[in-house]
């Protein structure tokens, strides 16, 4: 399959310049090609909560289930219980994922459920045109913030490592070819992967040239080492000044959620006849 | 006593088994041949508190017990205080001698004969049943039967502290044996579990909540045998949208909780019906507002299960009468959730939930509705197609060559999110057709019910668990019973046969307003008066009736 046949027939409606085409691009041309690596396009569903971000469901030609703002993670859940074949990768954004349904991405990181995360992080929600988020600086002045943001940011990366994700990345739309690696290693990662992704927002947040002076390549020779990673997670405070490491933080092997639910086999009417009349049997 | 029925009470504090006593109990009338209604009432706390059961057993069907009781068996003096008022003539109490008095009562030193068996405090609930079935004149075959099938842990011991106690109570009445077969009892959560699973069930999610939260345990403990995969999500929004996923690929689920979790569940309520994706909730109601009275019961969300969620979309309610129906209807709830990929309100409350019924064994025959699927030789696949029936053929992920797309923003045939006008009127058309459908199917399932007596011109009209209560009463007073089972989509055409002849009715309800009554005015229909009960305790029969026969 080529990647522009998965682009759908519905029309684009993101800002020209906007950091989630090169997410959309990414993906087009990650699904496309990984048939052979047991991700095959036909069997991904793509979720997607409600933001800009959302809009990859209607533009992109995968299955999809577009969820409500926060709520990408329980509706993976599931479908991963129904059909453990499928491959379900969520889009959130940083509004939907570390505001509105906070709740669930710590859970599924607890759990080790076998889907990806992708969080659109453009720090602004752009939707509602333009105010502070979770992952918004120290004194981010947006439209319901004149005086500055009071707020200081909470780090995803932290947060993801004490809820136990196997899989924590970060990426950065400016860089392209390194946020296709991480995302492809995320969907091949058995268990929760997590990728934040630093997506600029070329109307309410252009940090262009802040992320180009910081950026600079994790080594990738200890990512299962947990301090090490811990250290690396906290290197930037999403507020102050610092570097800003992309690539893979962390990553652990372990039992996946669904390991402990597997799918029965459906019980035949005569077997349920049976479990019925056994039940009944014990009350009289 | 009186004629062909017997009641007994059980009290104590919470953690002496004062309900599977009750349980027991009503396995014990079952034997002899009654029909059974257990009704128990406990505290919203683990250990201590004052916890009994009232258990009523009669010839015909029951759904309800008398304030007035024949026996009383306290294993606490606090249970002599509260109840000894309920004793009718010839009344009988059996008591532990060693936490209370009653030089009228067979006193039971159930402290010493725990001590003689070097058994732990809660055994003296077998203590209890065992002088019971002697003052009752139970056999003690019978009684030793119904123990040993009971009594799953420690069953030798049980036995032993049984029959001492047994032997030192001694033969006050005679409980006749009736000639009817014996029939399972079960509590309405249970009665639930067991249509969830005749009905396909393949995932049950619930975040516990009184007084649901003994179906999550029934399924749960049952999910081995039956293929049901039970969990337990972080919250109520993600119970069900989790369902919702289910849903999506195929597989049929269930949520259940009560009015504070449903609250939750709103948000996705209305996505179930704009992406038109099946799911059954059971509220289990409870005395609200907000937390309220946790372990007491009120028919309060009949309201807000009809209207919850903004905007407008199509949705089934219906609301059982007791455990056969609970079981019987739920299957219907799941067919026609999923024939018309809409969410279905499975309404019931915490007497329903956790009052015990006998029921009958045979499951309720009638052809079940299928969900309407795509071929394989539809390209392209369109989840939304426009139908004359509104309902838009199913196909699951995967399909090769086909994309699946469910979308809780408008959207057209193909799932892609839309602004257009036309597209968002037909495809809201699309979903109101649906409930054209959903009314006529309801209308074929007998779902209004009549009962007491049928031509009578005054009428009680009442809905979910007052079924027994007002069955009775109506049986009594010489008056026609109406009781819809549907009440979204309301059918109306069956409501108005069955209110053919009526010159006036009163609603009787287990809340502040007459939430039925409000809603049959709507189709024309005002009641004469209201009987409402909202202090969390279910009606009684005597106490019923002595209020019709002040307002009639």
């Amino acid at each position: 399959m080529k990647g522009i046949d998965l682009i759908s027939h519905a029309k684009n409606t993101w800002c020209p310049g906007c950091g989630n085409f090169a997410i959309q691009h990414t993906l087009k041309d990650l699904l496309a090609g990984m048939d052979g690596e047991g991700f095959p396009v036909e069997k991904v569903v793509l979720v997607a909560g409600i933001g800009q971000h959302g809009k990859l469901f209607d533009f992109l030609s995968v299955n999809g289930f577009y969820s409500l703002h926060g709520r990408t993670i329980p509706v993976a859940t599931g479908i991963r219980l129904a059909n453990p074949d499928l491959r379900v990768i969520c889009v959130t954004g940083d509004g939907d994922s570390y505001a509105e349904g906070l709740d669930h991405l710590v859970f599924a990181a607890k759990r080790n459920l076998d889907i990806t995360v992708l969080v659109h992080d453009n720090r602004v929600y752009g939707l509602t045109t333009g105010q502070f988020t979770p992952t918004s600086p120290y004194g981010f002045r947006g439209h319901s913030t004149p005086r500055g943001d009071t707020e200081h940011p909470l780090n995803p990366l932290e947060l993801m490592l004490a809820s136990g994700a196997t899989f924590i990345a970060r990426g950065y739309t400016g860089r392209r070819e390194d946020l296709k690696r991480v995302i492809r290693e995320a969907f091949l990662h058995r268990g929760f992967s997590f990728v934040e992704i630093l997506q600029i927002c070329a109307t309410y947040n252009d940090l262009t040239d802040y992320y180009n002076e910081r950026v600079y390549p994790w080594p990738e020779d200890d990512t299962g080492d947990r301090r090490a990673a811990a250290e690396k997670a906290a290197e930037w405070d999403y507020s102050a000044d610092a570097r800003i490491g992309l690539g893979v933080m962390y990553r652990r092997a372990a039992p996946i959620f669904e390991d402990g639910q597997p799918v029965p086999p459906p019980l035949t009417p005569e077997g349920r006849e049976a479990w019925v009349s056994g039940i009944m049997n014990e009350r009289i | 006593m009186e004629k062909g029925e017997v009641s007994v009470l059980i009290g104590g504090k919470a953690g002496e088994g004062i309900s599977s006593a009750g349980q027991v109990i009503a396995h014990l009338l079952g034997q002899l041949g009654y029909r059974i209604h257990m009704h128990f009432d406990y505290p919203s706390l683990i250990k201590g508190g004052h916890n009994f059961a009232i258990i009523r057993g009669a010839e015909g069907r029951i759904g309800a017990v008398r304030s007035r009781v024949d026996l009383v068996l306290a294993l606490d003096e606090e249970t002599l205080r509260v109840h000894g008022q309920r004793l009718g003539d010839p009344g009988v109490v059996v008591y532990n001698s060693d936490a209370a008095r009653y030089p009228a009562g067979i006193g039971i030193p159930i402290g010493s004969i725990l001590a003689a068996e070097e058994a732990p405090p809660v055994m003296g609930n077998s203590a209890i049943l065992g002088a019971f079935v002697r003052a009752a004149g139970i056999e003690w075959p019978v009684a030793e039967r119904v123990f040993s099938k009971s009594f799953r842990k420690e069953t030798a011991r049980n036995l032993r502290i049984a029959r001492r106690a047994y032997e030192a109570s001694a033969e006050r009445l005679r409980i006749p044996a009736l000639g009817g077969k014996p029939l399972p009892a079960f509590t309405g959560n249970e009665a639930m579990g067991i249509g969830l699973v005749e009905a396909g069930l393949s995932v049950y999610l619930s975040y516990p909540m009184s007084p649901t939260s003994n179906l999550l345990h029934f399924l749960a403990g049952h999910a081995g045998a039956t293929g049901i995969r039970v969990l337990q999500p972080e919250g109520e929004i993600a119970v069900f949208l989790t369902a919702l996923g289910c849903a999506y690929a195929g597989s049929r689920a269930a949520v259940g909780t009560s009015g504070g979790g449903f609250s939750l569940m709103v948000e996705a309520l209305g996505l179930a019906g704009m992406a038109e994706l099946p799911a059954v909730i059971v509220l289990g109601q409870r005395a609200g507002p907000s937390t309220g009275l946790a372990t007491y019961t009120a028919q309060a969300d009949l309201g807000f299960a009809i209207h919850a969620g903004h905007g407008e979309f199509p949705r089934l309610v219906l609301a059982p009468g007791d455990a056969g129906e609970a079981r019987a209807w739920i299957r219907i709830a799941m067919d026609l959730a999923w024939k018309y990929q809409l969410p279905a309100l499975f309404l019931a409350d915490r007497t329903l939930c956790e009052g015990m019924y006998s029921m009958d064994i045979a499951a309720a025959k009638g052809a079940r509705a299928e969900p309407v699927m795509a071929g394989d030789d539809v390209h392209p696949y369109l989840r939304y197609a426009l139908t004359d029936s509104g309902i838009s053929p199913l196909r699951f992920p995967p399909v090769d060559g086909e994309v699946i797309r469910v979308n809780s923003h408008a959207h057209d045939t193909d799932g892609i999110t839309t602004e257009d006008p036309g597209v968002t009127r037909a495809m809201a058309d699309k979903r109101q057709r649906k409930m054209l459908g959903l009314r006529g199917d309801i209308e074929g399932m007998d779902p209004v019910k009549v009962a007491g007596h049928p031509d009578a011109a005054t009428a009680l009209l009442c809905w979910g668990s007052n079924k027994g209560v007002c069955e009775e009463a109506g049986e009594a007073l010489g008056l026609r019973v109406v009781r819809p089972v549907a009440l979204w989509p309301f059918p109306e055409e069956s409501f108005s046969r069955a209110m053919e002849g009526v010159d006036h009715f009163l609603g009787v309800e287990t809340n502040e307003s007459g939430q039925l009554a409000g809603l049959v005015r709507r189709f024309g229909y005002r009641a004469s008066g209201t009987v409402l009960k909202y202090d969390g305790r279910p009606f009684m029969v005597d106490e019923l009736e002595q209020e019709l026969r002040r307002v009639l």
